[in-house]
């Protein structure tokens, strides 16, 4: 009696626990069927480089180019306007000569340069601290050069703006939705949260146009190109003008090019 | 047995009041909701047919998230031809009804996708 009691009982723990084999399959992902994107493909007309990179020409730029610049931009990418500026999102922005080139902004500069600010965004470092820094490769640099984010991934750890030496990042302390005017439907918004930098506006490239601050600047005041290519309209401007890059002694190998 | 009577009984109240939510909800679930497609778009095809897209569509924008962020890769070969892979523009281009359409079964099995906090629903409720 006593031992057929007991036989019962391991059998009956052995079903119960044999009855939770398929839940606990199904939770860790056994046996659902991922579909994998046919025939997942670039638009045929998208822009391509081995190594996209840009020359700012501070020459050409008058405060008006700039507002242009920067204001093409912010429309793209629903960038927030936030008065507060511990809160500002910045993805291209105006600085003074001696704030983007502290190392090399002697006492006697000329005026004109000291006056005039310039156009500052994300350089696309060739060797890029944020990357390296990132928990989650939200960060990530891409075949062509472009250092991009992957939003989804993002823990908003910041480590990517500790390691950032040009300030290139943003973090948005609050819901940015709550500070857009307008909100451009072609790139989503982003969540409060999240850290956001330019992407050289690899969106748009896709799609065979070039960066919207490009674009706002009618007279070659940005050049953007294929640094690969010994043709290409960066290397013809890097070839004609003495240019700077900036905190070049970081090592970070930065992508943007300034004629000062 | 000892106290059969109490025992008993003590077994018959715990499974009363053991499977009291289900006997008192029985007959009274919610109608399973039926996602409304716009009358406008009918007789369009999706990207892959409808017992697909029911079953799989938030791997399928999984998939389609990782291929464009990642590889850069913005096209999607459908059933019936080449699709951009977009919530906003592909997606909601056809289901812009989203309360009728993503909200009925979302809210019906009390899901919360995060998808909108940052993807703009469509075309029709943004200003610009």
């Amino acid at each position: 009696m006593d031992s057929a009691r007991r036989n019962f009982l391991k059998i009956a723990g052995l079903a119960a626990a044999g009855l939770t084999l398929k839940p606990a399959g199904n939770a860790f992902g056994m046996g659902v069927i991922v579909p994998e994107p046919d025939g997942a493909a670039k638009f045929d007309d998208a822009l391509s480089a081995k190594r996209w990179a840009m020359v700012v020409d501070t020459r050409k730029f008058t405060a008006q180019t700039r507002k242009a610049a920067v204001a093409a931009c912010n429309k793209a990418h629903n960038v927030p306007e936030i008065k507060n500026p511990k809160h500002a999102i910045k993805w291209i922005w105006e600085a003074n000569f001696k704030n983007a080139f502290p190392d090399l902004a002697g006492p006697h500069v000329p005026p004109q340069v000291e006056r005039e600010p310039m156009l500052v965004f994300c350089n696309h470092c060739d060797s890029p601290p944020c990357v390296r820094v990132c928990p989650t490769k939200a960060t990530f640099k891409r075949k062509d050069g472009i250092v991009t984010m992957d939003f989804h991934r993002c823990i908003g750890c910041r480590y990517c703006m500790a390691a950032c030496p040009y300030g290139s990042r943003s973090f948005n302390y609050v819901d940015p939705r709550l500070h857009l005017g307008q909100t451009s439907v072609d790139f989503p918004t982003r969540t409060k949260g999240v850290v956001e930098k330019c992407n050289f506006c690899a969106e748009r490239l896709a799609r065979g146009q070039m960066p919207a601050c490009v674009e706002a600047c009618r007279n070659n005041e940005l050049i953007f190109g294929d640094l690969a290519d010994p043709n290409s309209s960066v290397n013809q401007a890097l070839r004609q003008n003495f240019t700077l890059v900036r905190k070049p002694e970081l090592g970070t190998q930065p992508q943007v090019y300034y004629i000062i | 047995m000892y106290d059969k009577g109490k025992v008993i009984t003590g077994i018959v109240l715990f499974v009363i009041v053991f499977t009291f939510p289900f006997w008192i909800n029985v007959g009274k679930a919610n109608i399973a909701p039926e996602p409304k497609i716009n009358p406008e778009v009918a007789g369009k095809v999706c990207v892959e047919d409808k017992a697909f897209m029911k079953a799989n569509h938030m791997q399928l924008l999984d998939e389609w998230r990782d291929s464009v962020v990642r590889d850069g890769n913005r096209t999607y070969m459908g059933g019936t031809g080449r699709y951009e892979m977009s919530l906003t523009n592909s997606c909601m281009g056809c289901h812009n009804n989203k309360a009728q359409f993503c909200d009925s079964c979302h809210n019906y099995i009390s899901l919360t996708p995060n998808c909108w906090n940052c993807h703009i629903e469509s075309k029709e409720n943004t200003n610009g």
